[in-house]
């Protein structure tokens, strides 16, 4: 290579004009000396300013110091002037992968291969790319933040029954009010550390471990029971249903809850 | 016993000699007012009986009005039905 750089470089030496500066460039960039390609590839879009591949050998030498901003103008400017540009295409498809806007750069690697589907560089990149993009999805599909229906099937889910943790914060299910509003998170909020009050008021009357907690409301009833560690199910009903048969309701929701606690590792 | 509602204090009690009547009254109040934000919260309306199960025995509690709550402690074989009229009967007649 350092034999390729001198000819090449006397080659330009002979002939000032010539674009053979766009090879003396890039064989510099490999080879690391990016000053000295920088020189050339500046000198070389001095005399041609016109010539694309000038502008395209500039970005990567800028690419590869480090300045991509720069580097991002000039293919974008090489665009303009040609908008198949199969180097400037793949250079911004770099660009924008490097700042983590995959679909961008899977779209001006799209745009490059059908210039020349045959450039065994563009091809491996767009692959490369697709890789990534599919496993990004794979991930996110995998993260799924649907809450858990840890309670399907199950009588009042659609109004009230909330399985929530000892900080108050909502696990799965959630509650309803009649007239529609979501209340999981308010309830939840409230029902932060009543799990040790409730283990608390218990062991300073010497009454055992506590088991479950009725309200009795207004318009409903409220039953509360251990679900373990410090998590609660929460279930809410009108009135119409008696305390005996939310006390049965709740157990099936326990149960389901403590499942899908174990099921979980916690 | 009965509780200031606010504050959890004790208005009045009889209560066996090892129970802390104090700190039952603080829990109980502080319990009552968790469980009962919750519960108005979703729709249910402010509580008008509290029933707290144990292993070895219960805590019941109802409002005797808006500032007093009446706390009962029991065995777990108590009739928590009959307690339950007793205490509505007395919050319903007024203090």
């Amino acid at each position: 290579m350092a034999e390729d750089i001198k000819a090449l470089s006397d080659e330009l030496a002979r002939d000032p004009n010539s674009l053979v500066f766009l090879r003396l460039g890039e064989a510099l960039r490999v080879q690391g000396q990016l000053d000295a390609a920088r020189q050339v590839a500046h000198a070389g879009l001095e005399r041609h300013p016109g010539v694309i591949d000038g502008r395209d050998l500039y970005a990567r030498i800028l690419v590869d110091a480090g300045e991509l901003g720069p580097a991002q103008q000039l293919w974008e400017d090489a665009l303009r002037m040609d908008a198949r540009h199969q180097g400037s295409l793949k250079g911004l498809g770099f660009l924008y992968y490097n700042q983590g806007d995959l679909d961008q750069a899977l779209e001006y690697l799209e745009r490059a291969i059908a210039v020349d589907p045959t450039n065994q560089s563009v091809v491996q990149a767009l692959r490369f790319l697709q890789d990534v993009a599919a496993k990004l999805e794979a991930t996110l599909e995998e993260e799924d933040v649907t809450p858990p229906d840890v309670f399907e099937g199950m009588e009042a889910r659609d109004r009230g029954i909330l399985l929530v943790d000892g900080q108050g914060r909502p696990l799965a299910g959630g509650v309803t009010t009649t007239d529609g509003a979501d209340k999981t998170d308010e309830v939840a909020a409230y029902l932060a550390g009543v799990s040790q009050e409730a283990e608390r008021t218990s062991r300073m009357l010497n009454l055992g471990e506590w088991q479950s907690l009725v309200v009795e409301g207004q318009s409903g009833n409220v039953h509360l029971s251990q679900a373990g560690g410090e998590a609660l199910v929460f279930l809410a009903r009108g009135r119409e249903i008696p305390t005996g048969r939310l006390a049965l309701m709740a157990e099936r929701a326990l149960g389901a809850a403590r499942a899908w606690l174990k099921g979980q590792g916690l | 016993m009965l509780v200031s509602s606010e504050d959890g204090l004790v208005i009045a009690d009889a209560l066996l000699e090892d129970v802390k009547g104090n700190a039952v009254a603080a829990l109980a109040s502080s319990l009552a007012k968790r469980v009962g934000n919750a519960s108005k919260s979703a729709g249910v309306g402010a509580p008008l009986f509290l029933h707290l199960d144990a292993s070895a025995g219960v805590l019941v509690a109802a409002p005797a009005n808006s500032d007093i709550l009446m706390v009962v402690v029991a065995e777990r074989s108590v009739n928590v039905g009959l307690v339950r009229l007793e205490m509505l009967r007395i919050a319903e007649a007024g203090l």
